[in-house]
């Protein structure tokens, strides 16, 4: 009986699992239309075991775990549609899937024991369910196999207990091969497949490498590759995504391999503060929207303070407010911690701000204060409506050399940022510039010249204003011959070093703390020990760190200064984000009600578990954010200030500002 | 004075022809060119009276420049409307009066008013650049022999024969006033701020240009205009009212107050003459007019 059934019941699955999975990948293809390369197939499996395997194995449980039951199953299942379903009764290969369930059951239990107490991240109902059929399988399918190597009892050959285990194989192959086809949980391992294949952003992966000797610091760290926001194009008939089909299949494809692993979940700021986000309901959202339905049957986490079975959505309908809330989409802070912590690679910021933009574009529905900073952008150039011809105001005593006055070029072009509007702000930027007279660095700035960069318009969704910007400074940029440009803004940083060019805008960009750690290497300026010992901690900064790469320049400095740095237990590319990116601080969703707490507060909490005296921070957001929370609270001190202050004169102090800064020989002549 | 309750508008006023008269704005800190700030405030209103159905119209030297991004400014208002379900959305309409130099607006205004058979006109007081003489609404409603309302702050209802509208007054007061149609409405800076100007719609949005209103041997020439000296406006001085009480109530109202009209007489059943007579006086006792002037 079991022969003659068994091989039905494997092809039977196989067929109604390849019927499904053809009708899911329908669905992925009502988003927009890109080339299908195939041969991007090929790509998968390193991408598997390189790119994917390296954030699994963030949590080393877990990616044991995950080896065994996905191993084991592979293994198993391939051998069994061998064995069992051609009739290749072979013992080694009996023995093999013998083994490979064994290996898959051991996994599957593992599975079972942390599905005991799931902790909140994780999602129940279906995802609960796996963790049994896991079990079922893989039991089965080892226990119907054991004549093959003869060491069953012939009476597994008929009766109940040959029922019994056809039931528990059924059990487990619905699960396993149907389910993986029509949207159960084993969809992911067909959907997450194909989207590393096929992944938007193909430079997140090892094989797309540019230079492996580049000097770039950003391709040091995975999670930096890919990070700019891709260009809109502006003439195109429908702007940003109102419905889930304006996304481009591929991210259709992504938000369908989502395991409901909640790791986005928590690591997101928002949600951490009670905002009303949750990456990983967002995400499911999306499914919701592609294939029609309401979210009634999601079994994780919602958004805070929304209740879960209210939204419901189709392809062609539009997402908010029906399947998503705006205030959800504007909570973001875009720090990117969620698409770093993604097992599966999915790209929750650009989903965001591609439905910004759609908002902001084509229903004018920008926040209030975002608006306004928007509306103060296209008429004045920065974000606060402030005469741009002020933005050099904080420097009038220290007579800065203007770049309009350099025919021949400098070396540095000293990008100020909005940040030379904010009088906290403007305390760094003095700072800086003494770091760079004492290093003698030949210098310059655009002055009333520069322009914002367009950062918080992009990410609020104003691809129109960004783009004008942008345009604006790469015209003025290509009047003036400087080197490099430094800046102590690590939005300024980001967008002009990752994202204008796009724009035609190709610029060697530093963030401070990297200029400032190379003038310690070169021994061009040095500092004072400092008087008492203290313990300063190191904020890193989300544009600087997880999207640039650079988490090493800020910490050489501060060993530099001789200080001791206790890092906090979020740091690095899992810093915590200060709650001032992405036009989050602008985007009028209040913080102060009941259940909610402000981000920077977090973050100032995060900070006090350290037992440091002083936060080091290397952005003007930051400080902002940070400075923000009441007193009592540790200092807060850009890294130019706390290196500013412990400045001592070189020796050649008499002829410092004329000696000529050792770059200047690459000067142009 | 009794403060009226805001209503919210009845019904929209089917068959009411609206229509805003919008001008080229200028950015207080910037002066770059955009949306007048009254002027936005207009189109908004006539948006939540009639959505879609609003037109707009401007008058101007349409070689200027940066002309069309101010226009579009206003253009790109068009969301949100007609029930908010998008797609159903109407794009926004705006009609260009091209002007030579020298030329003046209201003729070319107050022929596309009556050719659209518009009854109820909206605009801002007075233009953020040019002459900004705040004139224009006077002169076409004197012209086309229209009512006219100035300092509005919102439109309470509004049916086939009148509209009902509150006035801004000094302190947050308001006035509760019925106006005949036609009529001209002057939107205060105090009424319901614009809505966001977006991408999309005002790239959408329709110009079009209109130059076959009046007979071409009509003299549109502004002829007054033609030998004044211009300079920038500069802000007019503001008298200072020295109030020397200890409280510190009494110290904020008089810093807070607009020029209110206490202590005003009202004259009624005069003579033109006694009337003038009257004011002269009046102007003198304020030093506007010296001593000796006629
Ligand atoms: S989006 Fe990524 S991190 Fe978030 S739950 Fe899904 S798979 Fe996990
Ligand atoms: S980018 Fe940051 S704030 Fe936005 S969803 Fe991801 S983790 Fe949350």
């Amino acid at each position: 009986m079991l022969n003659s059934l068994l091989p039905l019941l494997i092809f039977a699955a196989l067929a109604v699992g390849v019927i499904g999975a053809l009708r899911r990948a329908r669905l992925w293809r009502q988003g927009r239309q890109t080339p299908v390369v195939w041969a991007h197939l090929f790509l998968m499996p390193k991408r598997y075991l390189n790119d994917l395997h390296h954030v699994v194995v963030r949590d080393k449980a877990m990616a044991h775990t995950h080896v065994a039951t996905a191993g084991g199953f592979v293994a198993a299942m391939a051998l069994a549609l061998v064995v069992h379903g051609l009739q290749w009764r072979n013992p080694i290969l009996g023995g093999l899937l013998l083994a490979a369930s064994a290996v898959m059951f051991v996994g599957a239990l593992a599975v079972n024991h942390r599905r005991l107490n799931p902790p909140e991240k994780l999602s129940s109902g279906p995802w609960q369910r796996l963790s049994k059929s896991l079990l079922a399988y893989s039991v089965g399918m080892f226990l119907i196999s054991l004549p093959l190597v003869g060491v069953a009892p012939t009476v597994l050959g008929g009766g109940v207990l040959a029922l019994i285990l056809l039931a528990l194989v059924a059990w487990g192959l619905a699960e396993m091969l149907i389910g993986m086809g029509w949207g159960g949980p084993m969809k992911h391992a067909f959907a997450g497949s194909l989207h590393l294949a096929f992944h938007r952003r193909p430079e997140r992966f090892d094989d797309q490498h540019r230079d492996p000797n580049s000097s770039e610091r950003h391709d040091a760290h995975r999670g930096s590759r890919s990070t700019a926001l891709f260009p809109l194009d502006l003439t195109a008939k429908a702007l940003g995504v109102e419905k889930p089909a304006d996304f481009q299949w591929q991210q259709l494809l992504g938000f369908d391999a989502c395991v409901q692993c909640g790791r986005c979940q928590s690591v997101c700021p928002a949600y951490a503060a009670g905002q009303p986000l949750n990456p990983k309901k967002l995400i499911q959202d999306m499914v919701v929207g592609m294939a029609g339905g309401s979210d009634a049957r999601y079994a994780g986490s919602g958004h805070p303070g929304l209740d879960v079975g209210r939204h419901h959505g189709a392809s062609n309908q539009a997402i908010v407010p029906r399947l998503v809330e705006a205030e959800t989409l504007w909570a973001c802070t875009t720090c990117r911690a969620c698409v770093e912590e993604c097992p599966m690679m999915i790209e929750h910021v650009d989903a965001i701000v591609d439905m910004r933009r759609f908002l902001t574009l084509e229903r004018g529905e920008t926040p209030e204060k975002g608006a306004a900073a928007i509306d103060n952008l296209i008429a004045t150039d920065n974000p606060g409506g402030l005469d741009n011809a002020s933005r050099l105001d904080w420097a009038a005593d220290l007579e800065i050399p203007r770049i309009q006055d350099r025919p021949a070029g400098v070396d540095v072009l000293l990008w100020l940022g909005d940040g030379a509007f904010d009088m906290r702000n403007q305390r760094t930027l003095r700072a800086l510039v003494k770091i760079l007279r004492a290093g003698g660095v030949d210098f310059a700035v655009l002055g009333e010249e520069e322009r914002d960069s367009g950062d918080v318009a992009r990410r609020l969704g104003d691809e129109a204003t960004f783009q004008r910007l942008a345009e604006r400074n790469i015209a003025t940029l290509s009047r003036y011959r400087f080197q490099r440009i430094v800046t102590a803004d690590p939005h300024s940083f980001h967008v002009l070093g990752r994202e204008y060019g796009d724009f035609g805008g190709n610029y060697h960009v530093l963030h401070h703390s990297t200029f400032i750690a190379e003038l310690f290497d070169a021994g061009r300026i040095s500092v004072a020990a400092p008087a008492q010992a203290e313990t300063v901690t190191y904020h890193d900064p989300c544009y600087l760190g997880r999207y640039n790469g650079e988490f090493a320049a800020p910490r050489q400095v501060l060993a530099a200064l001789g200080l001791e740095v206790a890092e906090m237990a979020r740091s690095g590319y899992r810093s915590r984000c200060c709650g001032g990116g992405g036009g989050a601080a602008l985007s009028d969703v209040p913080a102060d009600l009941p259940g909610r707490a402000r981000i920077p507060d977090m973050r100032m909490e995060d900070v006090r578990e350290t037992g440091a005296t002083t936060v080091a921070v290397a952005c003007p957001q930051c400080t902002a954010m940070l400075e923000g929370v009441v007193e009592p609270r540790p200092r807060i001190k850009d890294l130019a200030e706390l290196v500013a202050d412990a400045l001592v004169e070189p020796v050649r102090a008499t002829n410092a500002t004329s000696a000529p800064s050792q770059s200047r020989e690459e000067e142009p002549a | 004075m009794p403060q009226p309750e805001p209503q919210a508008i009845a019904k929209r006023p089917h068959g009411v022809k609206t229509a805003a008269l919008v001008s080229s704005g200028r950015h207080p800190v910037s002066g770059r060119a955009g949306r007048a700030r009254e002027d936005a405030r207009a189109v908004e209103m006539g948006l939540a009276l009639v959505g879609a159905d609003l037109s707009l119209v401007h008058a101007g030297d349409p070689e200027q420049a940066s002309l069309r991004e101010s226009l579009e400014g206003y253009l790109g208002m068009y969301h949100g409307l007609d029930g908010g379900r998008p797609g159903d959305e109407r794009d926004g309409q705006l009609s260009l009066l091209p002007l030579r130099a020298g030329e003046d607006a209201v003729a070319p205004l107050a022929a596309w008013l009556e050719q659209r058979g518009v009854r109820l006109a909206l605009t801002g007081q007075r233009a953020e650049c040019g002459e900004g003489s705040g004139m224009v609404g006077y002169l076409l409603a004197e012209r086309l022999g229209w009512s006219i309302a100035t300092g509005i702050a919102a439109i309470e209802c509004c049916d086939e024969e009148s509209v009902t509208v509150l006035q801004a007054l000094p302190q947050g007061q308001r006035r509760r006033l019925e106006i005949r149609l036609p009529c001209l409405i002057a939107v205060d800076a105090v009424a319901e701020a614009p809505r966001q100007s977006a991408f999309g719609p005002a790239r959408r949005g329709r110009i079009e240009t209109v130059d076959d209103l009046l007979p071409a041997d009509e003299s549109r020439l502004d002829t007054g205009s033609a030998d004044w000296r211009w300079q920038p406006a500069r802000a007019r001085p503001k008298r200072l009212k020295v109030v020397k009480s200890t409280n510190a109530r009494d110290r904020f109202k008089a810093a807070a107050a607009k020029s209110s009209a206490t202590g005003g007489q009202v004259l009624t059943d005069l003579s033109p003459e006694e009337a003038a007579e009257k004011l002269i006086d009046y102007l003198r006792a304020e030093k506007i007019l010296a001593q000796d002037d006629q």
